[in-house]
């Protein structure tokens, strides 16, 4: 019998190990997926076509705004992985509540510039700018909503059965996700914003 | 209520109408079997819901070979119609018809034949030869298959409702924008190549975490079999190139569906940024197609002939040269697009510098065979076939990699001669090596060797009449993708010379079916008692054929490279302890997820958008069922497996 | 028939085969090789050199795959055999070393070639060039003479012996402008310029035609280029000045497939120029259409 648990605790070892690696592993393709549309950025950002560019459109402190959101995203989201240490359910919970507001918030304010741009005639058919910010901005926005909900699917299991290894193994994913996608907004703003506004 | 699918999508010519109409029945006519024989519940337990890769590597196998069939006959339709359509004459294809043929059979065969291959082989030999006893993520791995076989089953589809693209299989701007082709044919191409293509980003994903973290105790990297070296730097290939496929296609996608502007020649746009991204994803990708392939000869010449591999080490930096260089080489593929003299030259010295390690490794194998005792098996024929061909193409590929002479041959049938040679070399003739060399551990049994003798003269003969005439017509200014020619060129003789390769081609396609019904008839004979065939070096030779589920009752220890070679000839022999085996349970998840993708696929073809979004629905809906399952792994005791031996 | 026959008799059948087959290939048209001017000459010379060159590396190794099948088979048994024998320094040394040392002479030949055959690059010569702009078009090549005020469809003609400055764009999809006898392509974008400098070394025709697929009428896309003397060029000039209607680029601009061969009178020298910047900057007629 204890032959049968020592081998299913290995096993849960090895299981752990592999998931996190083979998630490390995919955000680096998407760091390259990431990279192709910050190429592709960097190569349009310019065509205008006779209409607004960076500089008229972009507002610098709505963009730190934005930033600094989701900067303490990311804080919450590790205060959560130190409740998750000491076990404590509760704790886990109302940290990726948080988390999750502030992700809100930032997706509300990025649907409210692209509402407002499209508003005026700037829309991703404007130009060759136009849709290469919306399709970068946008995939980092389509990103982080999917985090969003994957933290309402993860969180469900949590609250009914309590930190299994389980679910403490898909946090630290989800964990690794969230701190990616701030590490890919801070090259969007100084890329896309910073550069584009000086 | 069905976007732009109508009735006129159904409506084709007498030939598209054939082909279309006989895969159907085809497929039909083995529904059919499979209710009369009574196999459903057998073929749905033992392989569509199976997560054994042993398993998932024989339906890959099944689809790329049904693939290369689909791709041939595009071929042969073509050799056709350019032996025919010369002056007067237009042939019997119309000029439509004919380039969605040249674009499906480059589609099919790179991304379908190709990767199939690849993964087939990935499946059935990575886990063996590490001595490990399944794949990093074996659910994973199953929907990786799945996104594939959406691929191939879109393009086979495009055959009855509406129409392929007919850009050319890489699918460049402007032409492929709304502009010049605002119908399905090219959004075909996009959702067949882009669910295939995050299959086998999937699919590198898993194998690289299998390498690394997977192996049995004692292997270290510099013990792996260089099969496992090859397919590791075919991953590293996969897991940095298919993002950029992903986010390209991408991009083409919002151009076409929402109206952006990342590659129309106006707004703003720039055509020439996709195909430097496409190109940047196209070089690796060619080298993911013929790294596996080396891998292959590498395994078999040592075993054939009974020598230890030459130069591991040198194989291995080679091999590390080769994955490295291949990244920053991309821009020959347009040398005419007027990139200027210093970067042209710039990527023509790194593209003739991958001469020098690939030809060690042919040194490597040549010396392989020096000094040993040659057994010419079918693996060793197809090999050194390879190493004709092969050189014939490199010697012309680093000649174009000179940009002032691929001024003259880009995109002319010398371009298409030179890679028909390096990927029918190494790729095609690579693949049939494996699957000679290791289908007796798949199967139980031996494949008839004189079939396949034939077979090889056939594929040799066959490919030299079929692509050494399109050498010579590159040079007399022949392009690629022509329906119609004029008398005067004098192209006709060798169009006819090449169309007659193509036939004795498929004399060699015909021969190797013939194989392997031959073979399933006589298998009794045949059969592979030791699972040790061919007097093996490498580990997946120490397990019965077929090997059970959990591959291994015991995870082998090793000390030395060439495991299996050094346990055989051990004087030492432990009791083995057997220990509790988990493995995975079978799922119908991932056939539900290909379900679900082959109907996204189809409904964003044809903007029918809410049942677009019910599958997108419902692939998360499998997602999470399956994320939410708690019992998704059997266990066997010790006791079952120490029966079992 | 045993074994060693019949390959004999497969080698010598194929043999035969690619020699029948190889009568059929007139030799004057292989374009490549047979080139018609300076340019092409180059081009040419390289393919010679790069192919001698690596025939060094080829010829041993076709040499030794057959060799090595042969002396090593199984049943040799006078062979040495020596199964454990995986590595030799001295060899690693040769198989890296000389062919780096080919592509490293190939190398520093591709620099100063791409320098030399830069398609941009005015050819270096004292007479005066001609100017020719090229438009792609949904099937069809216009030809632009703007000192000269006409235009052409599917055919242009040109002194012997003189530079000729091509400027080339498209108003379609990507081609590819190719005459293999005068030298290399380079491809027609719309809303790009590109550029080619070729030259005639004697009269002659020549065929060109487009190389990269640009839909349905692709094939259609070939197109005659004629080196005459100076005094027969002037004459070809005059007539079409003289004869021929008037270029209405609405009209040619349509999509039509095999065109025949056509003359206009150029009325607007700066046609071209228009053409390309037709995707640069928005007309109040397509931003607003939007």
């Amino acid at each position: 019998m204890t032959e049968h648990l020592d081998v299913r605790a290995h096993h849960l070892e090895e299981t752990y190990s592999k998931t996190i690696f083979g998630f490390w592993t995919y955000l680096m393709t998407d760091c390259i997926l990431f990279a192709t549309l910050f190429a592709t950025f960097l190569v349009l950002h310019k065509n205008t076509f006779g209409g607004p560019g960076a500089k008229e459109l972009f507002s610098l402190p709505f963009a730190l705004t934005e930033t600094l959101i989701l900067l303490t995203s990311s804080f919450t989201c590790t205060l959560s992985k130190l409740a998750a240490f000491r076990n404590d359910k509760n704790k886990v919970i109302a940290w990726f509540a948080v988390t999750f507001l502030l992700g809100v918030a930032f997706i509300a304010m990025e649907l409210n510039e692209f509402a407002h741009l499209v508003h005026d005639g700037n829309s991703w058919q404007r130009s060759g700018f136009l849709t290469a910010f919306f399709t970068l901005v946008g995939t980092h926005g389509l990103h982080i909503s999917t985090g969003l909900l994957w933290m309402i699917i993860l969180i469900v299991p949590v609250f009914r059965n309590g930190l299994t290894p389980v679910s403490l193994k898909r946090l630290t994913c989800l964990r690794m996700f969230w701190h990616f996608l701030d590490i890919v907004w801070i090259f969007i703003f100084t890329i896309v914003y910073l550069m584009g506004a000086l | 209520m069905f976007g732009r699918l109508n009735a006129d999508a159904f409506k084709h010519d007498l030939i598209e109408n054939l082909a279309g109409y006989s895969i159907l029945i085809g497929l039909v006519v083995v529904i059919y079997l499979m209710f009369h024989h009574q196999r459903w519940k057998w073929i749905w337990k033992e392989y569509i819901t199976s997560l054994d890769p042993k398993k998932i590597g024989v339906m890959y196998l099944v689809v790329a070979f049904l693939s290369l069939i689909k791709g041939l006959v595009d071929a042969l339709m073509m050799r056709v119609q350019q032996m025919f359509s010369v002056g007067e004459s237009f042939g019997y294809l119309e000029p439509d018809h004919y380039q969605q043929l040249f674009t499906a059979h480059g589609t099919t065969m790179i991304f379908f034949v190709g990767m199939g291959i690849v993964f087939a082989l990935m499946n059935f030999v990575v886990p063996l030869q590490i001595g490990a006893r399944d794949v990093a993520f074996p659910f994973l791995n199953a929907v990786s298959f799945y996104l594939y076989a959406v691929g191939a089953g879109l393009v086979v589809i495009s055959l009855v409702v509406g129409v392929f693209s007919g850009t050319g299989w890489v699918c460049y701007p402007p032409l492929s924008g709304l502009a010049y082709n605002p119908g399905v044919g090219v959004d075909y191409w996009i959702w067949s190549v882009q669910i295939a293509g995050i299959g086998s980003l999937l699919s590198g994903l898993n194998f690289f975490a299998t390498i690394v973290k997977m192996r049995c105790s004692g292997m270290t990297l510099m013990k792996m079999p260089i099969f496992i070296w090859a397919i590791l730097g075919t991953l590293i290939l996969i897991l940095f190139a298919f993002p950029i496929l992903t986010a390209t296609i991408g991009m083409l996608t919002l151009d076409r569906y929402l109206d952006m502007h990342f590659f129309t020649p106006d707004f703003g746009g720039n055509p020439m940024m996709y195909i430097n991204l496409i190109w940047a994803w196209g070089h690796p990708e060619v080298y993911i197609l013929v790294l596996p392939g080396f891998g292959v000869f590498s395994e078999v010449v040592a075993t054939f002939s009974q020598k230890r591999l030459f130069g591991y080490v040198s194989m291995i930096w080679a091999l590390g040269a080769i994955t490295f260089l291949s990244f920053i080489v991309w821009l020959h593929h347009f040398f005419t697009m007027g990139a200027g003299a210093n970067v042209n030259a710039f990527f023509g010295i790194m593209t003739m510098l991958i001469a020098v390690p690939t030809g060690v490794k042919i040194f490597n194998w040549l010396f392989t065979m020096h000094r040993g005792r040659v057994l010419f098996t079918t693996p060793m024929l197809w090999f050194l076939g390879f190493v004709l061909i092969f050189t014939i193409g490199g010697m012309t590929g680093v000649m174009m990699s000179m940009a002032p002479i691929d001024f003259q041959v880009h995109n002319s049938l010398f371009l298409i001669a030179h890679f028909h040679s390096v990927i029918i070399g190494g790729v095609v003739f690579g693949f049939f090596a494996a699957f000679a060399y290791w289908f007796p551990k798949i199967a139980g049994f031996k494949l008839n060797e004189r079939l396949g003798r034939y077979a090889f003269w056939c594929w040799m003969i066959g490919f030299i009449l079929a692509f050494m005439p399109l050498y010579a017509l590159g040079l007399m200014g022949a392009t690629r993708r022509l329906d119609h020619y004029d008398a005067a060129t004098g192209w006709q003789p060798l169009f006819v010379v090449a169309a007659v390769g193509i036939a004795i081609i498929f004399l060699g396609i015909g021969f190797q079916i013939l194989q392997v019904i031959v073979s399933i008839k006589h298998r009794k004979q045949n059969l592979d008692t030791t699972g040790d065939p061919w007097n093996g070096r490498t580990l997946e030779w120490a397990t019965p054929s077929p090997p059970p589920e959990y591959n291994f009752a015991v995870i082998p220890h090793v000390h030395d490279r060439d495991a299996f070679w050094t346990m055989k000839h051990a004087r030492v022999h432990h009791k083995p302890h057997y220990e509790d085996i988990i493995m995975p349970k079978n799922s119908a998840i991932p056939p539900f997820i290909g379900g679900f993708s082959f109907l996204l696929g189809f409904c964003l073809i044809w903007h029918i958008m809410w049942l677009a979004a019910f599958s997108f629905v419902g692939i998360i809906i499998c997602m999470i069922i399956r994320l939410s399952q708690k019992e998704t792994e059997h266990l066997i005791s010790a006791k079952e497996v120490e029966k079992h031996i | 028939m045993n074994k060693k026959i019949k390959i004999i008799f497969s080698v010598l059948l194929l043999v035969a085969v690619l020699w029948v087959s190889v009568l059929f290939v007139d030799i004057n048209k292989l374009s490549v090789l047979n080139p018609k001017g300076i340019i092409a000459l180059k081009e040419y010379r390289l393919i010679v050199i790069s192919t001698l060159m690596m025939l060094v590396v080829v010829i041993p190794v076709f040499f030794m795959t057959v060799f090595f099948a042969w002396k090593y088979r199984s049943d040799n048994t006078k062979a040495k055999y020596r199964p454990d024998e995986d590595q030799n320094h001295l060899a690693e040394v040769v198989w890296w070393g000389v062919p780096f040392v080919i592509i490293a002479i190939l190398g520093v030949i591709t620099w100063k070639s791409c320098i030399d055959l830069d398609p941009f690059r005015p050819l270096q010569m004292n007479n005066k060039p001609l100017k020719i702009q090229v438009v792609a078009l949904q099937w069809k090549w216009l030809f632009i003479y703007p000192e000269q005020k006409i235009a052409t469809v599917n055919f242009f003609q040109f002194p012997e012996q003189t530079p000729i400055n091509f400027e080339i764009t498209a108003d379609a999809p990507m081609n590819s402008f190719w005459i293999p006898e005068l030298g290399g392509q380079i491809y027609a974008m719309p809303g790009m310029s590109s550029k080619l400098h070729l030259i005639a070394d004697a009269e002659g025709s020549f065929r060109g035609s487009s190389a990269n697929i640009s839909g349905t009428g692709f094939s259609g896309m070939t197109f005659i280029a004629k080196a005459s003397s100076e005094a027969d060029f002037n004459a070809w000039v005059e007539s079409v000045q003289q004869s021929s209607s008037s270029l209405d680029y609405n009209k040619v601009v349509e999509p039509s497939q095999y065109d025949p061969q056509a003359f206009y009178l150029l009325t607007d020298g700066g046609l071209y120029e228009q053409i390309v910047m037709k995707y640069m900057m928005p007309t109040p007629k397509k931003y607003m259409g939007k």
